[in-house]
């Protein structure tokens, strides 16, 4: 019973790791289409930013505010110089830039911070609350707070607000956006820089639980990819429950069959979801007009 | 002539050749292929630096036999299809009479087969028994093999009559290795694996897997092969559940980062087998590495503000040996192979070599040291 209700603790911690990397996925997939490879790198600067900012001596808060702030500034810089040129190009190409983005950002943070495995505290300490037998640290807890915190803004986001919406709609049709006044332009800016920001406050939150390097993000992209692809590219509700169910599956399949098929069964359960469902559990069905 | 010696230098630039290009009137032609960029760059760049290093102080104190040393260093970015090329590069159009390198068993077999073809003498820097078994006429290495750290790990269990143990195995190349070693040789050491689990390098949580060994009845120990994050998150997360059993690291993560990933507390007793160069200053004086180590760490953190590896110390050792034999052989290829082969009782900061025609890594079990980390620092276990 006390090892069902571990493995279950496990699942929701990895799981809430890939659902913030997910999450990240979201906002730039809802603007422009594009799965942007680049997310994973979002996160290892968040993170490395912020190991160092604080080894320089800044307390962490302002730290991991810095971090966020500059990968936004990445995000930004991006969009200006690397997808916007190629406005116009169709969607692929866009998506073979961000992985080219992505190679850029790692060989630049591994000359600009170095190739160590970093680690800073954890916000409310090491000491770990046991609940029913089992065992998790208030990191953990940290980051499925953010998840749901992130995930909560992002629906009221693409919901509630005039802006949001106007990132939807550009996704939807770009010309008919400009032609009721939206800015797309700006819309692009936005998306990317929400992303990046997105993608630095996953870092901050899990490097105390999974180190981070210069070359971390290329796994964190994967698995929150997978994630996002399970619940639905673009859909928020589905990167949070795609990436818990995936952590979830992960830590049973550790738990009662084998650390060896680990990665396996998760893999073999997504692939069976998106034959079933291409959409993903939560994405929209798309029809296309002929 | 002018432009041709620019173009030449330009290319020497962008191919990323870093020579020492001294005008000396007699020179031994020293080549060099590592990681010093990539993946394996925690590898490559401090023996990249430790070979440098080497070179500048062996020609400022006058070279050897007054020969002074030309380096020809290249990076081979982790790439085993690099490395294969630069080796060829090094024998044909460098014309170097002895290679170090090969910082993964991936660079390594792509050098030995050129050294082997070339018959050039060829130290390697990587692990895999593989390297030297069966013996190859020209490859010698420094590392010790990931089944003597099994060796190592097992005789001590023993001696603490820890007999049933339970194993967690990163699936990278270093962990997937030393797990097959591990499992290969446990029943000559009296020890039994009862749970063997495996985790992948970038995973997050390693408590399932650490529940499953510690609900196996009669285990009494784990034991974890890998390196990167994943020891030091099996160490955290061992020390999460509260699981009471004593933890064996591998050698692959000796270093200080370790302790200051996993957090002095969640270390605390944790034992791994490394080597003196990581004890430089608790060895007692009259220990016969002492002298070796410490030059060495003062020398390169001098130079570089970096603190020293193991990994560094592997390429400072293959060095020793290679100048060594150049003393005794000169600069001829086949005279520096059997000069090394010859090469007994070498202090590294490895161990001490001692090759014969049937033994070309040349190290015992004694090249090893027990460690245990105790209060954030590393003490003798033995």
């Amino acid at each position: 019973m006390d090892a069902l209700m571990q493995f279950l603790l496990s699942g929701m911690t990895v799981g809430a790791v890939y659902a913030l990397v997910a999450l990240g996925f979201t906002i730039i997939y809802n603007a422009s289409d594009v799965v942007n490879f680049a997310q994973g790198e979002f996160v290892m600067l968040g993170g490395m930013t912020t190991v160092f900012a604080h080894a320089a001596g800044l307390p962490l808060p302002l730290a991991a505010v810095i971090a966020i702030a500059l990968t936004a500034l990445v995000g930004v810089a991006l969009n200006k110089l690397a997808i916007e040129p190629a406005r116009g190009a169709p969607v692929v190409s866009l998506i073979i830039i961000t992985i080219g983005a992505s190679i850029f950002i790692r060989g630049a943070a591994q000359l600009v911070f170095d190739k160590q495995l970093h680690r800073f505290p954890s916000f409310s300490g090491d000491e770990p609350i046991r609940l029913l037998g089992a065992a998790i640290l208030p990191q953990s807890l940290w980051v499925v707070g953010g998840a749901f915190a992130v995930f909560f803004g992002l629906w009221a986001f693409f919901t509630k607000t005039l802006t949001g919406k106007a990132v939807l709609a550009t996704a939807n049709n770009r010309l008919a956006a400009q032609l009721v006044g939206i800015n797309t332009g700006w819309v692009m800016t936005l998306s990317f820089s929400l992303s990046a920001a997105i993608g630095a406050l996953a870092g901050v939150l899990v490097t105390p639980i999974t180190l981070v390097a210069y070359d971390v993000g290329v796994g964190l992209a994967l698995k929150g990819f997978a994630a996002a692809m399970l619940g639905g590219m673009g859909n928020p509700k589905g990167a949070l429950v795609g990436g818990i169910l995936l952590g979830l599956l992960e830590a049973m399949t550790a738990g009662y069959l084998s650390s060896q098929y680990k990665d396996a069964v998760a893999f073999i359960v997504i692939l069976a979801v998106l034959f079933a469902m291409p959409q993903g559990l939560f994405g929209a069905k798309h029809t296309e007009r002929v | 002539m002018k432009p041709v010696i620019t173009t030449a230098m330009t290319t020497l630039v962008a191919l990323g050749v870093i020579s020492l290009a001294a005008p000396a009137s007699a020179e031994i032609r020293l080549g060099a292929s590592v990681s010093a960029t990539g993946p394996a760059a925690f590898l490559g760049d401090p023996e990249a630096k430790t070979i440098e290093m080497l070179v500048e102080q062996v020609n400022e104190a006058g070279g050897i036999n007054g020969e002074k040393i030309e380096l020809f260093l290249y990076d081979d970015g982790g790439d085993p299809n690099k490395a294969r090329t630069f080796a060829t590069r090094l024998v044909e159009d460098d014309e170097v009479v002895a290679i170090i390198g090969g910082s993964t068993t991936g660079t390594t077999m792509s050098i030995i087969s050129v050294a082997e073809d070339e018959e050039i003498p060829f130290i390697s820097l990587a692990g895999a028994i593989q390297i030297i078994d069966p013996v190859r006429d020209y490859v010698f290495k420094t590392p010790h093999t990931d089944r003597m750290a099994c060796a190592k790990i097992f005789t001590d269990m023993a001696a603490r009559e820890l007999t049933k143990i339970g194993m967690i195995s990163g699936t990278d190349g270093f962990g997937a290795s030393m797990q097959a070693q591990c499992h290969d040789i446990a029943a000559e050491h009296g020890i039994e694996v009862i749970a063997d689990e495996t985790y992948g390098p970038q995973d997050a949580d390693m408590t399932p897997q650490l529940t499953k060994i510690s609900k196996t009845e009669g285990v009494q120990a784990i034991l974890n092969p890998g390196f990167g994050q994943g020891p030091a998150i099996v160490t955290r997360n061992k020390a999460q559940l509260g699981i009471n059993l004593p933890l064996y690291q591998s050698h692959g993560v000796a270093s200080d980062g370790f302790i200051k990933l996993a957090g002095a507390e969640a270390s605390e007793g944790v034992r791994l087998p490394g080597t003196a160069l990581l004890i430089a200053d608790i060895l007692p004086d009259g220990d016969p590495q002492k002298d070796v180590v410490t030059s060495y760490k003062s020398a390169f953190e001098g130079k570089y503000e970096q603190k020293v590896s193991t990994f560094g110390g592997y390429a400072n050792d293959a060095f020793l040996l290679m100048t060594s034999a150049m003393a005794k052989a000169g600069s001829d290829a086949e005279a520096i192979r059997n000069a090394l082969e010859d090469t007994s009782g070498l202090v590294g900061t490895t161990g001490t070599y001692s090759f014969s025609a049937n033994d070309h890594l040349g190290l015992d079990l004694s090249a090893f040291r027990m460690l245990e980390i105790r209060d954030g620092g590393w003490a003798l276990a033995e």
